[in-house]
């Protein structure tokens, strides 16, 4: 695949960023011409990795989350959202729809989600290192 | 304010707008969770995402803990006016089974 272009940006692990965040990616990504649903399953999949990052990964504290978001020539955005913090012990079993490690009012949808509204979906953890979940859409509209 | 509240007939409705992510939605838990205590006598609550822009997966941890509430206090809730994408979400969840889910009409 050949990268045309990239976006990498870091913030504070707040939940005030988490519309900021998805709102940028989408910005980002939109040079691939893509349709308003194509562009909403963008911010639903970047809403949930970020939050993720600040509701498990760095809980009761506020450490850095980092997003690439690289646009390919064939039609791709790949979206990577990485933090350093607690890292999931059991991956499989945080994907299980419906399972939340904190009850209240999570849905324990997140990687289900993510899952629904993209075309691959990797997640790479290491507890207490940190986890890179990387999200593959391809755009169907026209490409650049 | 996020979501305005109005009451007719023995129904609450809470009339959502803007964005439900995991950093607006203790705020709309609230004023809804205020209401479901203090209308004693409602049995119903619908919550209207006609206003809702967006929505992840904490628009169903919203619903969810929200009708947990309102059936603890004898009372049903009902969605309505979910776009194709929000219904798509909250299906995942399974709540179809628990209380009644509308898309917005055509």
């Amino acid at each position: 695949m050949k990268k045309i272009n990239e976006l990498k940006m870091v913030f504070d692990s707040r939940s005030v960023n988490e519309s900021f965040s998805r709102m940028a990616v989408a910005a980002f990504a939109s040079q691939l011409d893509m349709t308003v649903e194509e562009m909403g399953d963008i911010k639903t999949v970047v809403s949930e990795a970020v939050t993720n990052c600040i509701v498990h990964a760095y809980r009761n504290t506020i450490g850095k989350i980092y997003i690439t978001c690289a646009v390919f020539e064939e039609g791709i955005v790949r979206v990577r959202v990485r933090d350093k913090g607690c890292g999931i012990a059991d991956v499989e079993k945080a994907m299980e729809p419906l399972y939340t490690s904190l009850g209240g009012d999570r849905s324990g949808l997140g990687f289900s989600v993510m899952e629904s509204f993209s075309d691959k979906l990797t997640v790479r953890s290491k507890p207490g290192v940190g986890t890179t979940v990387t999200i593959d859409k391809k755009i169907k509209g026209k490409v650049l | 304010m996020p979501v305005t509240i109005k009451t007719k007939q023995n129904t609450i409705y809470a009339y959502l707008k803007g964005e439900i992510d995991h950093h607006t939605a203790p705020e709309l838990r609230n004023t809804i969770d205020d209401a479901i205590i203090m209308n004693e006598t409602s049995q119903m609550l619908v919550l209207d995402f006609s206003g809702v822009t967006f929505m992840d997966s904490s628009g169903v941890g919203l619903v969810m803990g929200r009708y947990r509430l309102a059936s603890s206090k004898g009372k049903k809730l009902r969605v309505d006016n979910l776009s194709e994408r929000d219904y798509k979400i909250m299906k995942m969840s399974g709540i179809e089974k628990l209380a009644q889910i509308n898309k917005v009409k055509e």
